[in-house]
């Protein structure tokens, strides 16, 4: 049974330094939330997985907390670069990033392995492109068509954090809208962290597979509304396309950077905190000098 | 064969572009569709002469239809106006390997003239130059969707011998073939100045149009290879009103969605 607690304490207890940490969402539902909550914690040399980092993974890498990185597609969503990885992988700063990338086929057939139970997934991809050298993969013969294919190895993450909209009281939670790989990314790993809009008395009942997760396969559930922004919950916010266009301003500068995390994630004690915080448009444009 | 545009011809040369991708796609096709250019044009083509092309984006929303574009793979608008909405390891697994998606809809950083596209890294992989964002979807769309149409603007660092790093496959470093891929790879490169296609012998890509007012010497000038032009190089038809109207409004409606100025 998944116990109800807060993101705080669910990170501070389940997310160790130098662990695999998959934080995913597919542009939608992003855990925002957990991924500052692991910065205020100031956790190290995590390998930090995702198909699709963005801006959280840019505060991450930047704020030093990852030593590993792997994904499929790293990008400011409409807007361009990511400021922060590019550093990191141009140029070392803060410190030098491995990166494991894959494409995001491979990556959604490394957690279906994973949760699977399987040692690897195979698909039909790869063939002729220069990502087969650069990553894990490896070419394999169907026994029973002869047919070459592509191995890739299940990714088996030590701690996934997923946001979704509801959990009940017992810990089941609800998740709809674009729903990404969060099943597949959650059944694969060892522990789960929920970050959810809102805990309800009852789910929507009247359609069963509107519970996505079962409180028994998920370690931790913790209330945090707004919990994804600047991404979104369907049927509870919307996208702040503002931000995404502003931090590709507030991560260009390393200075800058640093001011605003120290300003709006180190400087606020919780995703309220922060929320309340980033609410003053003004402050967006211009973190506070010194 | 449409006359040259003497002074302002009324649109944009982005909007020349737009157009002319729109028009590759036809009624009833299914279409995976990347985000950027490719959005513009699939959506520009289910809004004027293909009202029932069937959008599926890597988000999993199938059969999509949103009102204005999505800025993001996985905004809400796709999400409210889709047939579905799928996991993302299924809409690779079922819809695409599946072998249901008529045509993929990309654009790169780098194409070369084997049609091979880079979206990685500019410079060398482990010391690069430029960071790109990375494959996403793009690769096993190149390889499995029935065929293949590109989608980015002309210049000498687009348009490269070599690209630094073979993201998705056209039809080889050197030429040699697809590797095995299921799908018939890319069929047609729509730049802002006109339009190539492969070889069917040689798979270069070759000039097959240019758009109104566009000198062949100027999209040689921006290719950065010695580009072969077909002897029966045509030029684009100009974009007629209704195609005009139609994006204009699509962006306006975007413009004022999303609060941006793009």
């Amino acid at each position: 049974m998944a116990v109800i607690t807060t993101l705080a304490d669910a990170v501070g207890d389940l997310v160790p330094d130098g662990s695999a940490v998959a934080l995913e969402g597919f542009t939608h539902l992003i855990p925002t939330a957990a991924g500052h909550e692991i910065i205020r914690h100031g956790k190290r040399d995590l390998t930090l997985i995702r198909m699709t980092p963005d801006v959280v993974f840019d505060q991450m890498i930047g704020m030093g907390c990852a030593r590993r990185l792997v994904f499929s597609w790293g990008g400011n969503p409409g807007v361009g670069s990511l400021h922060r990885l590019r550093d990191a992988v141009e140029h070392g700063w803060p410190h030098p990033l491995e990166i494991e990338e894959h494409s995001h086929a491979g990556m959604a057939a490394r957690y279906v392995a994973g949760a699977s139970g399987l040692p690897f997934g195979v698909l039909r991809g790869y063939a002729g492109t220069d990502l087969a050298a650069h990553t894990t993969v490896a070419g394999i013969r169907c026994p029973f068509t002869g047919e070459e294919l592509t191995a890739v190895p299940a990714l088996r993450p030590d701690v996934t954090v997923i946001h979704a909209q509801q959990a009940d009281r017992q810990g089941n939670v609800g998740l709809w809208g674009i729903s990404g790989v969060q099943r597949e990314a959650v059944l694969a790993a060892a522990t789960a962290i929920v970050t959810v809009e809102e805990i309800v008395d009852d789910l929507d009942r009247h359609h069963p597979n509107h519970v996505v997760l079962p409180s028994w396969i998920v370690t931790a559930v913790a209330p945090v509304p707004g919990g994804a922004h600047p991404s979104y919950a369907m049927g509870y916010s919307r996208r702040d396309n503002a931000f995404y266009t502003a931090w590709d301003r507030i991560s260009r500068d390393r200075h800058t950077f640093r001011r605003w995390m120290e300003a709006f994630v180190i400087g606020t004690t919780n995703h309220a905190a922060y929320l309340a915080a980033i609410a003053d448009p003004s402050r967006l444009e211009d973190a506070p000098d010194g | 064969m449409a006359d040259p545009p003497s002074g302002d011809p009324g649109y944009t040369a982005d909007e020349m572009m737009t157009v002319t991708a729109a028009r590759h796609l036809y009624d009833g096709q299914v279409c995976f569709v990347g985000i950027g250019l490719p959005s513009e044009a699939a959506n520009l083509a289910r809004l004027s002469h293909a009202p029932d092309v069937v959008l599926i984006y890597e988000s999993g929303t199938i059969g999509t239809r949103p009102t204005v574009l999505p800025l993001s793979i996985g905004d809400g608008e796709l999400a409210e106006h889709a047939d579905m909405v799928v996991g993302v390891p299924e809409v690779f697994a079922y819809w695409l390997q599946g072998g249901r998606i008529d045509v993929g809809f990309l654009s790169a950083a780098q194409i070369d003239r084997y049609g091979n596209l880079n979206t990685t890294v500019i410079g060398d992989y482990d010391h690069p130059t430029t960071r790109l964002p990375g494959a996403g979807g793009a690769p096993e769309i190149a390889s499995a969707a029935g065929e293949v149409i590109v989608m980015l603007r002309h210049s000498p660092r687009a348009f490269v011998p070599a690209v630094d790093f073979v993201t998705s496959v056209g039809f080889g470093r050197h030429g040699e073939g697809r590797g095995g891929s299921p799908g018939s790879g890319p069929t047609v490169v729509i730049t802002d100045l006109g339009t190539l296609a492969p070889d069917p012998v040689s798979h270069r890509l070759t000039l097959t149009a240019t758009h109104p007012g566009v000198p062949v010497e100027r999209v040689v000038a921006e290719t950065g290879w010695d580009l072969e032009v077909a002897d029966d190089l045509t030029t684009t038809e100009p974009p007629n009103p209704g195609e005009l109207a139609t994006l204009r409004q699509l962006k306006a409606r975007t413009r004022q969605a999303h609060g941006t100025e793009g």
